[in-house]
């Protein structure tokens, strides 16, 4: 702990990380030069094609996965301090729920290795599970449940850690549009009500806008971020914003980013 | 009548009628075709005239067969397991019962062994490497050759009973628990074990909370493999043991003194007793994984 705060806000500050994987064929530049600084209470995405190094990033911010150059600090330590002192939470891709587990006992789990007390743990799955509109469903097991509601849960056994950063993979990805539109909203209500950090990582240009205060966008071979766009859309936002000129402007702006990135790949 | 008002219901009652009716016919036509060569020198040196109904139904009741009917297996079945006294050492259910001991006590330690090599295999890289190629190796020596040394060195320093048996089935147990709980220690997807890792969970937390939950199933189908190789174990250790009683001894004595039908409700005896206990782990299996999913039955 002997690491001094450079950003006095920064949750996350990172100053040229990059991470090579060595492979059969030779090193492979995962992330290269990402300079990032994310402020307390920013929603963040980081966008672009498979394979550009954004569920890298995410995962070097989370300890998961260990940078091989540059800097990167957590709440102003490194992310194994920060992973250690369990500064985040992290939704998976998948609900990752356990299936011998309910609902109630999913969200506990998490509590129960950082040694909450019971009563404790009761009150906030019971405040989460609410929070994420499943109250009522505490005692159902995992399969009896749709992929929304599973992946909800996860999100409320995330927040039941209560940190202040929210570390997000793709978490609807594997859900249809209609479900993850109205989960889109809930989330926005949630990062609303509860001012958390979030990064968020996803491939889908409406809904890193529709999210954001702030898009990352991200090109591959290296891992890169091409543009660095901010949001000042309204922070009380409906569906029906993405029709307005100003959320189009936005989103044409990333898909440029984006088709930069990809015409630098056919080079 | 549950059992049967199931199998109607199933559909499934019919075949298996069928199949048990033609198991005991061509059972009968075998134990003529087989007790034939017999007969028929019989026949030649008494000079008796036969047609194949007599040879039919002298072959079936014969007293030193070489296959006995069904029926005379079960007349020896109904004289040593229902009218001899439990306590009687001519009574099957006495010799079963000190087979059933010596194969659950090699159950029990084989199951503890397996699960201990698997957490020693998955949890230790070094242990990986060297002890699995050993662990394969023991199961290809014949255990026929290998249960009369460990019997005789046990006995010699003065280890002798119930124990020695149960070794013999524990050496064949361990083997398919080690397999399966190596796979079901290994199953949780990697996302679930970096998931702990964001939790910062401690490596008993991750043992207890995940891989042992999710080794469950494949414990189970493990242990139905081992419950019906323990029983073979303890009667290949009987084997040796002659005298001391067990189905593998009345094998032996069987064998010994040419009474072909009491090597045949030996037989049927030790695999009724598997039969059985295979059938009660199944049973621990559902109601273990049901408990374990919450009303959802999976099977590995």
């Amino acid at each position: 702990m002997t690491q001094t705060v450079r950003t006095g806000s920064a949750v996350v500050h990172t100053s040229d990380l990059s991470l090579e994987f060595s492979t059969d064929d030779g090193p492979v530049h995962a992330l290269a030069n990402i300079n990032l600084d994310i402020a307390a209470g920013e929603f963040i995405s980081l966008i672009g094609p498979s394979g550009c190094g954004k569920t890298t990033l995410l995962r070097v911010i989370a300890d998961l996965e260990t940078h091989t150059g540059g800097e990167i600090q957590v709440n102003g330590v490194s992310p194994r301090e920060a992973r250690e002192s369990r500064a985040y939470g992290y939704v998976f891709q998948a609900p990752a729920l356990y299936p011998w587990r309910t609902v109630r006992r999913n969200v506990m789990l998490p509590l129960e290795i950082m040694g909450v007390s019971r009563q404790e743990r009761e009150a906030r799955c019971a405040q989460y599970l609410d929070l994420v509109n499943l109250g009522g469903f505490e005692n159902k097991y995992p399969w009896q449940l749709s992929g929304g509601m599973q992946q909800r849960v996860s999100i409320a056994r995330a927040l039941s850690v209560e940190p202040e950063l929210l570390l997000m993979d793709e978490p609807f990805g594997a859900l249809d549009e209609i479900t993850r539109d109205h989960l889109n909203q809930q989330l926005l209500e949630l990062w609303g009500k509860t001012g958390k950090t979030v990064v968020f990582v996803t491939h889908s240009i409406p809904e890193a806008v529709f999210l954001s205060s702030r898009v990352v966008v991200m090109s591959p071979r290296p891992g890169q971020v091409i543009d660095d766009i901010s949001c000042n859309l309204p922070r009380e936002r409906t569906l029906d914003i993405r029709e307005t000129p100003e959320f189009l402007e936005i989103a044409h702006r990333v898909r440029e980013g984006l088709k930069a990135g990809h015409s630098y790949d056919d080079d | 009548m549950t059992m049967i008002n199931r199998l109607v219901h199933q559909g499934t009652f019919l075949p298996v009628l069928t199949v048990v009716t033609s198991l005991i016919v061509i059972w009968y036509a075998g134990a003529v075709y087989l007790n034939s060569t017999q007969l028929i020198d019989r026949y030649q040196k008494k000079g008796v005239d036969w047609d194949i109904s007599r040879l039919a139904q002298d072959a079936w009741k014969m007293e030193r067969p070489v296959l006995p009917a069904p029926h005379q297996v079960g007349v020896e079945l109904k004289k040593t397991v229902i009218d001899k006294r439990v306590t009687s050492k001519r009574s099957l259910v006495y010799h079963a019962g000190i087979t059933l001991s010596s194969s659950l006590l090699g159950f029990a330690l084989g199951t503890l062994l397996g699960i201990a090599l698997a957490i020693g295999i998955v949890y230790v890289t070094t242990l990986d490497r060297s002890l699995m190629p050993w662990i394969i190796a023991s199961q290809t020596v014949p255990i026929l050759a290998l249960a009369p040394m460990i019997i005789v060195v046990l006995g010699s320093i003065g280890i002798t009973g119930l124990f020695p048996k149960s070794v013999i089935s524990m050496y064949l147990c361990f083997f398919p628990v080690v397999v399966g709980m190596v796979k079901g220690l290994r199953s949780p997807e990697p996302i679930l074990i970096d998931q702990m890792r964001t939790y910062s969970a401690s490596p008993t937390q991750v043992f207890f909370k995940l891989r042992l939950p999710a080794s469950i199933p494949f414990l189970f189908a493990s242990l139905k493999v081992a419950i019906a190789l323990s029983v073979v174990g303890a009667i290949v250790a009987e084997l040796p043991t002659g005298g001391q009683g067990g189905l593998g001894a009345r094998l032996l004595t069987g064998s010994y003194y040419g009474q072909i039908t009491m090597i045949w409700s030996a037989l049927i005896v030790a695999s009724v007793v598997s039969a059985l206990l295979v059938t009660a782990v199944g049973r621990l299996e559902r109601i273990a994984l049901r408990r374990l999913n919450g009303g959802q039955v999976v099977a590995v």
